[in-house]
């Protein structure tokens, strides 16, 4: 085949009538046929040289397109005059013709009238070159093991960094997002019956339709893309699938529901549409998926909170970023709610006020900030009436909460009131709080440091928050009796110190807390038992221990200081608290070099 | 400091010397004219090397001879008529006599009694220059590449009856396949030069038909690595053709060298003498050099492995020459212990005395390498406080390096290039990854700051003279706040920027582009210092020293040029490579300098005396990536093969051979410890490579790095770590951070 191809190659000599219409276009007539076949030799021969050259300029381009710049270099090298006018990147539009028995192909040179040119509105500047760093890659710190990227995923990974980036993106309030042309991927008859066939299955209520479904798309690599958007779309998520079909695509999943937490756009009308809601189900979606797939190595929940508070904390993040990231924090449980969305509730407040009073500046502004605050209202007021001593004095609310005290002084009553009555009602965040396993000891702990350095990662540290987020909180719950909570700090002096610190700023509002942060200072082992007051409405709340354990620092690794908590009980819906992970993870952020 | 200097002169001289004995008992006469031609190959380095030959008064000869080609052409047609014409008037009797009698013995014999004088000179010049040649055997003959052009053709004038040439060669095919089979691999290797040779004398004799059907016939038989080669062939068809084009000049000039067991060039040798195949045999006097060994013939997958490049492989002696290829002592810098370090650490309390421990590694770089260059073999600058600071970072960075090794891969960070419509051409980092560049087709050279830290000027003079130069931040406050940005861009090329290279110390940027140029740049008030000119033709690649001061550019014009910054001429010229010069890249311990090209050989020079001191054969396309590793023993390349090729510097050996991508290789390097090799191409993937193993499993008997037979394990898979696809990202450059975190960067292609 290669033979034949050389053949044809050293056949290839240009027809002798092109000479002729070349030769007639400048103006000579008559061409003898001999000198038309010397010519087109000649020619054939000099075009196959200067394209020889251009390769040449291609390859150093790091093309594998060549263009009309490279033949001009090419010709520059053998001192020709390069072709001037062919300077398109692109598709140079011949033109084809034929008559009189010849064909001919040629530029077409439209005649332009000037003033059309001078007319028309400029157009749109060319984007300049930019750089792009995936903000996950670029916070990798080495220690992470290797991401491998397969063909394809890269888009997915892209949309992470949009959906993450969006929020960043906002915080520096340069760039202008547009919203991205959706793509049209053609399907195929067959592939468009099968979609068919599989949204059926899916949306439909033959439950063993479904499984063998979800079997079939779990196995065929090249639907799993686009039956992750038919699962998402169908909350599959829900079902009892997702664990044992859908672990492995859980990056690609994350990326696109966080998207729909936090984009700043998620459609063409944001006044319009209700797009509201779509954050609200993912931000669910995304507290579901962190408590089912959350393990030690992936660390999604504590990865997620961080995304969500950095958004929440920056100034100029829009109130449609805003909305999702509080929604999504209040999804992952109470305490989160508690630990990062109560402390900044006057700061939103002055913000809400300041769009809600101030003039009117856009619309859309406007109904942000209201969603933003019926959201607010809505999560933290269970909180609130959970943790806050009774009496519900506005003037005390508003000076603890600023602008959003009285409304939520009035919805904390409402919640009291709510929950009072209807003493069963489970906590809309759906949370089964199953039983207590009471597998982990003191002692795992001990093994944790003995790993490497990945470790700040390993270790489970929020299980005090864990303990938290199970605990029977909801005092109209029936709820483990005597939940023992030991608090472990590892290290002495001023790192032991600190973690309290966190401990302490993660309950604020709580009267529990008062009591923990002068606990450990000491180097000796020391259990402290407190006797937690609740300041629940109800009194039927057991009474609950937490025992403080504090070690001599005895290792120095770092992940020491933030295995400061064991529980009694882990349940498998643990929460962690992403304050507690901050700081784990902090010391890891301090030694990366990016 | 003192540079490098040394008169071109005498690199020529160096260049010029060795011309092996061997052509002189050739009856060829080459008569070496001033380089006249317009070659671009030539316009270079032709000026420097030719001077010592020109004494013979070589353009009037120039003249003459083409007319006695003429004139032979003529008396060959039987244009007797024209023949006395033409002789009158260029009053060539006496010449033309003592032509005739010389008679009918082809091209050669008219040659010889015509230009007894110019031939005299020549032999004279080149047994002068014999002796000096000693030390330095190159292989290809620089001063034959200044022959002049007709000369060079007029070579092919003999005449055989162009309808047996066919038949010649297909005799020799006949013999090579009925040959035992250990044997036959090696003498195919004769097909292609042979063909090659046969079909350019048929086109020099304007046997226009009879050569394309020669081509036709047997073009499909040569082995598919000649394909481009071919392909430049094939559109030769004419004589006319053959003056001025260059691919047909190097393969003339340069003797195809072939490495053949004595067996079978015996073998060889009875065939032709016994079937009176005088055209062949002239070829393979005249055109090829047989390096014959004692021993076992190799085999065919050993000779693929070595086989590809323009001229053949290396002969053998080239790479006897010892390399020092160890690295250079450390500079010994006291490391102060650092408080303001391990912040996080010390809130633990935690004993830090270890840390001070690894602080002093410079201790165990105090023994000397037996392998390494005498520290001040080259000049070198000395260093300054910063570069002091800057290596005090460095240790400490590498106390942080993650251990990488097949169960421990390293991160990827991928850098796209967004909107960059195709025109990124080249990009660099700075040692540190504080700093990224990329130059681009729009002749602008862009520079990033990857880190927080914003890209600032220093201030104009006159706000310069308002500063208080006592103070301590002075540093800080020349600095101008108002430029701060993410980004600059540099202006002044005036054709596509090709490469880009920092400085170590990262006050200066190269770059070099289409126009000729090699433009340094500073970081500090960003603009252009300096624009190096010396290559007339495109530059594709610059790189520079690892300790900075020097730097090497390589370009179209085929020839490498060490300068150094402070000279607006270069200090040596590498001249040898029989095509472009596709990429430069420095020794670790900047003692050599290594050159890729699109002659698919690698050459290593030595910077101190510009001598060639390896030639490695084996890529079978142009090499556009090459990377020493750290340790400097080994070299990697790549080419537009796919494939990367590794080599032992010390013993002048392939050592491995990776398979895997699908198009090519634009990037390569090691990671700072060198036990992972990464790989970035055109075909959208970042591969990573066992380099410890691939380095481990070589067998270095002495049989083999004496013959330099390597027989390379196919185990490409097995070193295949892992393939990493960006989605529509060709990979221009790849880096690792002295913590071992692999950065990679090209740019994004929409299609």
């Amino acid at each position: 085949m290669a033979e034949e191809r050389r053949q044809k190659l050293c056949s290839v000599i240009l027809p002798t009538e092109s000479m002729k219409a070349m030769a007639e276009s400048v103006g000579v007539g008559s061409l003898q046929e001999d000198s038309c076949l010397a010519l087109s030799e000649e020619v054939s021969y000099r075009i196959k040289e200067i394209a020889q050259d251009a390769l040449k300029f291609m390859h150093h381009g790091k093309r594998r397109k060549l263009t009309t710049g490279d033949i001009d270099h090419a010709l520059k090298l053998k001192n020709v005059e390069p072709l001037y006018g062919f300077q398109s990147q692109e598709f140079i539009p011949f033109r084809f013709a034929s008559g009189g028995g010849r064909e001919l192909h040629f530029y077409e040179e439209k005649e332009v009238d000037l003033s059309d040119i001078i007319n028309t509105p400029l157009p749109r500047v060319p984007l300049d070159v930019s750089l792009k760093v995936p903000k996950e890659q670029q916070k990798t710190d080495s220690t992470e093991p290797l991401k491998a990227v397969k063909p394809g995923q890269e888009e997915e990974g892209s949309i992470q960094t949009k959906g993450q980036g969006a929020s960043s993106a906002e915080v520096k309030g340069k760039e202008k997002m547009r919203m991205k042309p959706r793509s049209t991927h053609e399907l195929s008859v067959e592939q468009q019956l099968y979609y068919k066939e599989i949204t059926e299955a899916c949306v439909g209520s033959c439950e063993a339709k479904r499984a063998v479904c979800v079997c079939v798309c779990s196995q065929g690599p090249k639907l799993k893309e686009f039956c992750l958007a038919l699962f998402i779309r169908c909350n599959i998520m829900n079902s009892k699938y997702t664990t044992k079909h859908l672990l492995f695509p859980l990056h690609e999943l994350i990326p696109a529901v966080v998207t729909c937490i936090v984009s700043k756009q998620l459609c063409l009308r944001p006044d319009v549409d209700n797009h509201w809601a779509l954050r609200d189900f993912a931000a669910r979606l995304m507290a579901q998926s962190c408590k089912t797939f959350s393990t030690t190595t992936n660390n999604i929940q504590s990865r997620i909170t961080k995304t969500f508070t950095k958004a929440l904390l920056d100034d100029k993040t829009q109130w449609t970023t805003r909305y999702g990231c509080i929604a999504g924090l209040a999804e992952l449980g109470h305490d989160v709610i508690k630990t990062l969305i109560i402390p900044r509730l006057s700061v939103e407040g002055a913000r809400i006020k300041a769009v809600m009073d101030g003039p009117v500046v856009s619309n859309i502004d406007k109904i942000g900030a209201d969603h933003v605050q019926s959201l607010l209202l809505k999560h933290c007021a269970s909180v609130v009436a959970k943790t806050r001593p009774l009496p519900d004095m506005v003037d005390q609310y508003k000076v603890d909460y600023g602008y959003l005290g009285t409304m939520l002084c009035s919805h904390v009553v409402k919640a009291r009131a709510q929950a009072a009555f209807q003493a069963q009602t489970v906590n809309r965040t759906t949370l089964t709080i199953t039983q207590p396993r009471p597998t982990l000891s003191v002692s795992q702990s001990g093994l944790s440091t003995s790993s490497g350095s990945r470790a700040p990662s390993i270790i489970k540290v929020p299980s005090s928050l864990t303990l938290m987020s199970t605990r029977p909180g909801t005092p109209t719950q029936p709820s483990p009796p005597a939940t023992k909570y030991i608090v472990m700090a590892t290290s002495a002096g001023a790192a032991s110190t600190q973690q309290v610190i966190t401990l302490s700023s993660s309950q604020s509002g709580s009267p529990v807390t008062s009591t923990v942060p002068s606990t450990p200072t000491s180097l000796q082992p020391l259990v402290k038992l407190e006797s937690g007051n609740t300041g629940a409405v109800s009194g039927s709340r057991p009474l609950q221990k937490y025992i403080v354990v504090s070690l001599p620092s005895s290792s120095s690794s770092l992940e020491n200081k933030s295995s400061s908590v064991l529980p009694s009980s882990t349940s498998p819906i643990s929460m962690e608290s992403a304050v507690k992970l901050e700081r784990s993870e902090s010391p890891a952020a301090n030694t990366q070099s990016h | 400091m003192t540079p490098l200097l040394s008169a071109p002169g005498k690199m020529a001289a160096v260049q010029d010397g060795p011309m092996e004995l061997d052509t002189e008992k050739e009856t060829k006469p080459e008569i070496l004219s001033d380089g006249t031609s317009k070659l671009s190959g030539n316009a270079a380095s032709g000026t420097l090397s030719s001077s010592p030959l020109t004494a013979g008064g070589a353009p009037k000869q120039e003249d003459q001879q083409t007319l006695i080609a003429v004139l032979q052409f003529l008396r060959r047609n039987k244009l007797s008529e024209s023949v006395e014409i033409l002789r009158r008037e260029a009053g060539l009797e006496d010449q033309e006599d003592s032509q005739t009698l010389d008679g009918s013995g082809g091209g050669k014999g008219d040659r010889d009694g015509g230009e007894a004088n110019s031939l005299l000179s020549r032999v004279s010049i080149t047994s002068a220059a014999a002796p000096q040649s000693t030390l330095t055997p190159i292989t290809v003959k620089r001063a034959n590449e200044q022959l002049d052009v007709s000369v060079v053709l007029s070579a092919y004038s003999q005449q055989g009856d162009p309808s047996l040439y066919q038949v010649y060669y297909s005799g020799l095919k006949n013999f090579i396949e009925s040959v035992l089979d250990c044997h036959r691999a090696e003498l195919s290797q004769l097909f292609y030069p042979l063909f090659v040779h046969m079909y350019l004398e048929l086109v020099y004799n304007n046997h226009e038909n009879e050569a394309k059907a020669f081509f036709e016939k047997f073009g499909g038989d040569q082995e598919c690595y000649y394909q481009d080669d071919l392909r430049v062939l094939c559109g030769l068809t004419k004589k006319e053709h053959l003056k001025g084009n260059e691919v047909l000049l190097d393969f003339r000039t340069s003797r195809f060298v072939l490495r053949i067991s004595r067996d079978s060039y015996q073998l060889l040798k009875r065939h032709l003498q016994e079937r009176h195949n005088n055209q062949i045999w002239n070829i393979i006097q005249e055109h090829l050099y047989i390096d014959i060994f004692d021993g076992m013939p190799r085999s065919k997958s050993q000779i693929d492995s070595m086989s590809g490049s323009f001229a053949g492989e290396a002969r053998r002696e080239v790479n006897k020459v010892k390399v020092f290829h160890g690295l250079l002592k450390e500079p010994e810098i006291e490391v102060p212990l650092d408080d303001e370090e391990d912040e996080a650490e010390n809130e633990e309390g935690k004993p830090k005395k270890k840390k001070t421990k690894k602080d002093s590694m410079g201790s165990k770089s105090k023994k000397q390498d037996p392998n390494a260059p005498q520290q001040n073999r080259i000049p070198l600058p000395e260093l300054k406080d910063s570069d002091k600071l800057d290596k005090i970072m460095y240790m400490k960075e590498s106390t942080k390096r993650i251990r990488l090794g097949p169960e421990n891969l390293p991160s990827i960070c991928f850098y796209s290039f967004l909107n960059a419509y195709q025109g990124l051409t080249a990009v660099d980092f700075t040692d540190d990854s504080s700093l990224l560049a990329g130059g681009f087709a729009d002749s602008t050279v862009r520079i990033w700051s990857v880190t927080p830290k914003k890209l600032r000027k220093v201030k104009s003079a006159g706000e310069l003279n308002l500063i208080d130069k006592e103070s301590d931040d002075v540093l800080e406050r020349i600095m101008d706040e108002k430029t701060a940005s993410e980004s600059k861009i540099l202006c002044g090329h005036s054709g596509p920027v090709y490469s880009v290279s920092f400085s170590p110390d990262r006050n200066y940027l190269l770059s070099s582009s289409e126009d000729g140029t090699v433009r340094l740049w500073s970081l500090q008030t960003f603009t252009c210092l300096v624009g190096y000119k010396g290559h007339n033709y495109p530059v594709w690649d610059t790189h520079f020293s690892p300790f900075g001061y020097y730097f090497v550019s390589g370009g179209h014009d085929r020839v490498a040029r060490l300068w150094a910054t402070d000279h607006y001429q270069p200090l040596r010229i590498f001249a040898g490579h029989l095509a472009d010069v596709t990429c430069t890249r420095f020794h670790p311990n900047s003692n050599y300098v290594a050159t890729g090209s699109t002659d698919r050989t690698i050459r290593l020079w030595d910077v101190l005396n510009g001598n060639c001191v390896r030639i490695f054969t084996g890529h079978k396309g142009p090499v556009h990536s090459l990377a020493f590793s750290p340790n400097g023993k080994f070299l990697a390349s790549g080419s537009t093969d796919g494939r990367v090729l590794l080599w032992d510097i010390g013993h002048g050996l392939m050592i491995g051979e990776l398979k895997g991508h699908t198009d090519t290789i634009y990037a390569l390097k090691f990671s700072r410890d060198g036990e992972i090799l990464a790989s970035g191409s055109m075909d959208n993937t970042v591969r990573l490579w066992d380099s410890t193993k691939a380095f481990d499993d070589v067998e270095t008997d002495d049989f083999t790095a004496a013959t330099g037979h390597i027989h390379l394990p196919d185990n490409s898979q097995e070193l295949l770590l892992g393939t990493y696809h960006s989605k529509s990202t060709p990979v221009t450059h790849l880096h690792f951070t002295r913590r071992n975190l692999l950065l990679a960067a090209g740019g994004y292609s929409s299609q």
